[in-house]
């Protein structure tokens, strides 16, 4: 049990509680902020791994824009729905099966895999000025590109949830 | 028997030109038929040309052969040739020149030619004269045709064709109904004839491989290549019974008399009828002794039959029908008792001095306006002196008067043949009785029709166009009648000297042998005693017929017949013709009407229950199919769709548009192949 | 600099990090499967997402050339897609809501045999 190891143990409780929170949970607020926990702990995991850069990506863009746009969402949609409902679809324990089956295989999967014992290369550090002369030199057109989905995605959002004119 | 017959190897030259006396008539009649209806007088000039030309032909064809004959063998020229091919043999046709044929060929030319100029003066008046001459010309071709024919088939072809001819003219006036039954009757009695000769014909075919009559030494009438047989022969005489109206096919002939007077002179009197003769003269080598008895009895009776029918007869051309009966029944008594140079003599003598009464009776009804009944006629001879004499020497004639008339001479033959018969002296005495009656029904008839008061009724308003308003007074035939009868006088008179015994041309000629003028045969034997007995039967016949119906007898037009008279059951007996006509009716119409009607019965019940019942079937299997199709096929197809659509709803079901629903069959469908592509391929 | 540690007494091997991942993954598609709430759907989506991402992170780190940075900038093009399909899916539950008054998904099954 190396210090490490502990880290990444607490982290990975932190992470799947968080998960599992996110996914259990009645309140959908109480979700959403289960949902920006595991982020962070996912975060913190990737710097660990030293993706620091990737990290910090992560705790901007999903914690910080992903889980509040989320909790905007609740709060917009909120009220509809008559309360006492059951919190599970019909028909859930299908769908638990279906997890623990893809689970299960991928469990499988990763277990008896030849890369079970390899040991840890000397890594790099991702750090931000690294990243950014890679995403210029190699990855530029991806780069461009992810900028039109974004736009476009900006774009199309707003204009699905634009409320329809009334005629008056 | 005969000379062996020598046989000439076919000569073009000489045949070359035979096939055309059949067919200039032939020709006659086809352009005769495209004419238009009113062209009357064209069609008797065509019918006329050609038979002249036909006529030129024939002399021309007897001169030859009597310049060829006399050499002790008899002559024959043929040419045959190859008609038509049945598997792998060959049906031939031919003709053939012998003396036989040119001597019949001669006599059928030269009757038609004369009969033809009579006819344009006696049809001038008939609307249909192109129609009839056409059926003349068609019957004079299919005559000559059965005249130089050498084979049978050929002989067939040609004698049907008459047949058919002879129909066409017998119903020449078909709107009569007494005319068309008449021909109808003829027309089916000549069958009944035919089927046996064409029964004949075959057997005959079977036995000798050809029909050919002369070829070379294989024909059938050639010596060696087929054995006479009996049954043959009857057979084939079946067919000229039918044709020459011997007992009992007899029936049609004085119904015959229904077609116009031409007709019944050329056709009825000199050739169709002579045509049976004929066909027995030319198949004589095939007829063995017994065929030739059942020849001779059927001839002697029908012979006897006949004339004394006659005796009671009261039609003009009735009367002479059955003397006609009388004369082809002594014809047959001739070939069988004394060969074909007998029976053909007399067919010579009998088609001149026949054709003339007959022509001459037509020129009495045109000139006394269409009337045929002898007891409302009378003392034409003061109106019609020409033809007075012209039918006083045709009488003569057929009652056999001694010495200067032909008839005399042929009958004597045919006597003497039958004195000489072996088998029976009946045939002989048969004769001389229907001799004497000959002799007597003539005599009768003349009485009737020439002699006394006349018993014409007058007539409103002239039928005639010619005579003018109300003259019925009976008048003389014009010269294209009168012509014709001179000519055929002379030939009554003179013909009879080509076969005296002292000069016996005929059967000299017809054997291939030379003539040569003996007076020693007439004194030898019986044959003058038998002259004097012929003479004294024709003149006992002619004077009691005179006693009976002659001067000092008045015929008042309503008295009784003196025979009637006298013995009236004989006489109404004789005059209903032995009722043979009701016999046949009772018998053999009559279960042909039966056997029509139980064909019909039985096509009603069981041919139509049959029909009924196919048609049931068909019926059954339409609903069957119908039921079918309704059943299986739709309702198959029905159930199809339905299971169609039932699964497609059962599938639509998966389609729930739950979304997540299907992501769990994403989820697990991954899983699986996930699961599959580790451990099913590959090392994990 | 964070002092680069011997990677033999630190890390934990690669087998617990995709451990991590798939059963972040599957907790993620649980949710998926299982919630009634379309915007908790969103959620699990999110966690499927990252839980890739670890993947990616993870097999750059152990794998071969990590100076190509490979998995890192792939990471990076995922968060940003991400992000744009969470506005995107949200405006749709939005729109949804607006529509149907409801952000229950098993209201939303017009597209249905």
């Amino acid at each position: 049990m190396t210090l490490p190891f502990l880290i990444f143990l607490t982290l990975t409780a932190l992470v799947l509680g968080g998960a599992l929170a996110a996914m259990m949970l009645r309140d959908l607020i109480h979700s959403a902020l289960a949902l920006a926990v595991s982020l962070l702990g996912l975060a913190a995991v990737y710097l660990t791994l030293q993706a620091q850069f990737a990290g910090f990506a992560q705790v901007l863009v999903y914690v910080g824009a992903v889980a509040i746009v989320i909790v905007f969402a609740i709060l917009l949609t909120r009220g509809s729905d008559p309360a006492g409902q059951p919190v599970f679809a019909r028909g859930w324990p299908w769908g638990a099966a279906a997890a623990v089956a893809v689970f299960g295989v991928l469990a499988a999967g990763i277990l008896r895999s030849p890369l079970a014992g390899t040991e840890p290369p000397a890594g790099v550090e991702a750090h931000a000025a690294e990243v950014g002369k890679h995403l210029m030199a190699e990855a530029v057109l991806p780069l461009e590109v992810t900028g039109l989905i974004l736009t476009v995605a900006l774009i199309g959002a707003a204009v699905i949830a634009l409320r329809e004119k009334v005629e008056s | 028997m005969a000379a062996p017959d020598h046989l000439v190897a076919s000569s073009a030259s000489a045949l070359a030109g035979l096939w055309l006396i059949p067919v200039f008539p032939l020709v006659a009649a086809a352009m005769a038929a495209l004419l238009p209806r009113r062209r009357g007088k064209t069609s008797a000039g065509l019918a006329i040309a050609a038979m002249a030309l036909s006529l030129a032909l024939s002399v021309a064809a007897f001169c030859g052969v009597v310049g060829r004959s006399g050499t002790g063998e008899v002559v024959r020229q043929t040419l045959n040739f190859h008609w038509c091919q049945v598997g792998d043999h060959w049906l031939d046709l031919g003709f053939v020149l012998d003396p036989l044929t040119a001597v019949m060929l001669v006599m059928v030319c030269f009757v038609a030619l004369l009969v033809f100029v009579y006819s344009t003066a006696y049809m001038a008046h008939d609307d249909n004269a192109g129609r009839f001459f056409c059926f003349l010309s068609l019957f004079a071709a299919a005559m000559l045709g059965v005249l130089i024919a050498n084979s049978l088939l050929l002989f067939f072809v040609c004698w049907e064709l008459v047949g058919l001819t002879s129909y066409l003219l017998i119903g020449f006036w078909y709107h009569k109904p007494s005319a068309a039954a008449a021909a109808k009757k003829a027309f089916i009695t000549t069958r009944v004839g035919d089927m046996a000769f064409f029964i004949g014909i075959v057997w005959l075919f079977s036995r000798a491989g050809t029909l050919l009559f002369y070829a070379d030494g294989h024909g059938c009438l050639e010596p060696g290549v087929l054995l006479p047989s009996t049954a043959i022969g009857l057979l084939i005489f079946g067919g000229a019974a039918g044709k020459s109206g011997q007992l009992p096919l007899h029936v049609w002939l004085p119904d015959a008399m229904e077609g116009p007077t031409p007709v019944s002179a050329l056709i009825h009197a000199a050739t169709m009828v002579a045509a049976g003769v004929f066909l027995i003269a030319r198949v004589y080598p095939l007829m063995t002794p017994h065929a030739l008895v059942v020849v001779t009895w059927v001839g002697v009776l029908t012979a006897l039959f006949a004339a004394s029918v006659a005796v009671a007869q009261t039609d003009l051309k009735r009367i002479l029908a059955w003397s006609t009966v009388s004369q082809l029944g002594f014809m047959m008594l001739g070939l069988g008792t004394g060969g074909v140079a007998v029976g053909i003599f007399h067919l010579l003598t009998h088609a001149f001095f026949k054709a003339l009464l007959f022509l001459g009776a037509g020129s009495v009804i045109h000139g006394c306006h269409e009337e045929q009944d002898i007891r409302r006629l009378g003392g034409l001879r003061r109106w019609m002196p020409v033809t007075f004499a012209t039918y006083g020497a045709g009488m003569l004639a057929l009652c056999g008067f001694p010495v200067i008339t032909a008839g005399f001479w042929s009958k004597d033959e045919i006597l003497h043949a039958a004195h000489g018969w072996e088998v029976s002296h009946w045939p002989f005495f048969l004769g001389l009785a229907a001799a004497f009656l000959t002799a007597f029904y003539m005599t009768r008839q003349m009485a009737y029709v020439f002699f006394g008061e006349s018993r014409l009724k007058t007539k409103k308003g002239g039928e005639h166009g010619h005579h003018g308003a109300g003259s019925s007074q009976p008048h003389e035939s014009p010269k294209a009648m009168l012509v014709p009868l001179g000519l055929l006088a002379s030939l009554a008179v003179f013909a009879g000297f080509a076969g005296t015994p002292a000069w016996p041309w005929i059967s000299s000629f017809l054997e291939g042998r030379p003539t040569l003028f003996h007076l020693a045969p007439l004194f030898e034997g019986q044959a003058l005693r038998l002259m004097g007995l012929s003479a004294a039967v024709a003149l006992g016949g002619i004077s009691i017929g005179w006693w009976v119906y002659g001067r000092g007898r008045k015929l008042g037009s309503g008295q009784r017949d003196p025979m009637d008279s006298a013995r009236p059951d004989v006489y109404l007996l004789l005059s209903r013709q032995y009722y043979v006509d009701e016999i046949y009716e009772w018998s053999v119409v009559a279960f042909h009407a039966w056997w029509s009607r139980l064909c019909n019965r039985l096509d009603i019940w069981l041919w139509e229950l049959v029909v009924q019942a196919v048609a049931w079937g068909v019926v059954g299997l339409a609903w069957v199919n119908r039921v079918f199709d309704e059943y299986v096929v739709n309702g198959g197809f029905d159930q199809g769709c339905a299971a169609l659509r039932e699964g497609g709803g059962w599938l639509g079901l998966w389609q729930n548009g739950q979304v997540q629903r299907y992501l769990r069959l994403l989820a697990f469908g991954m899983a699986a192949l996930t699961l599959w592509l580790l451990w099913g391929c590959g090392a994990s | 600099m964070t002092p680069a540690l011997s990677p033999q007494l630190t890390m934990p091997p690669l087998q617990c990090y995709l451990l991590l991942a798939a059963f972040l993954f599957s907790i993620g598609l649980a949710g998926v499967l299982v919630r009634r709430n379309a915007i908790l759907v969103l959620i699990g989506v999110e966690l499927m997402l990252n839980a890739a991402n670890l993947n990616f992170i993870a097999f750059w780190r152990f794998g071969p050339h990590p100076e190509a940075m490979t998995g890192v900038l792939f990471v990076l093009f995922a968060i940003a897609v991400a992000a744009a399909e969470a506005a995107v899916g949200l405006a749709l539950i939005i729109a949804l809501h607006r529509h149907y008054q409801t952000v229950r998904l098993d209201r939303a099954d017009t597209l249905r045999g």
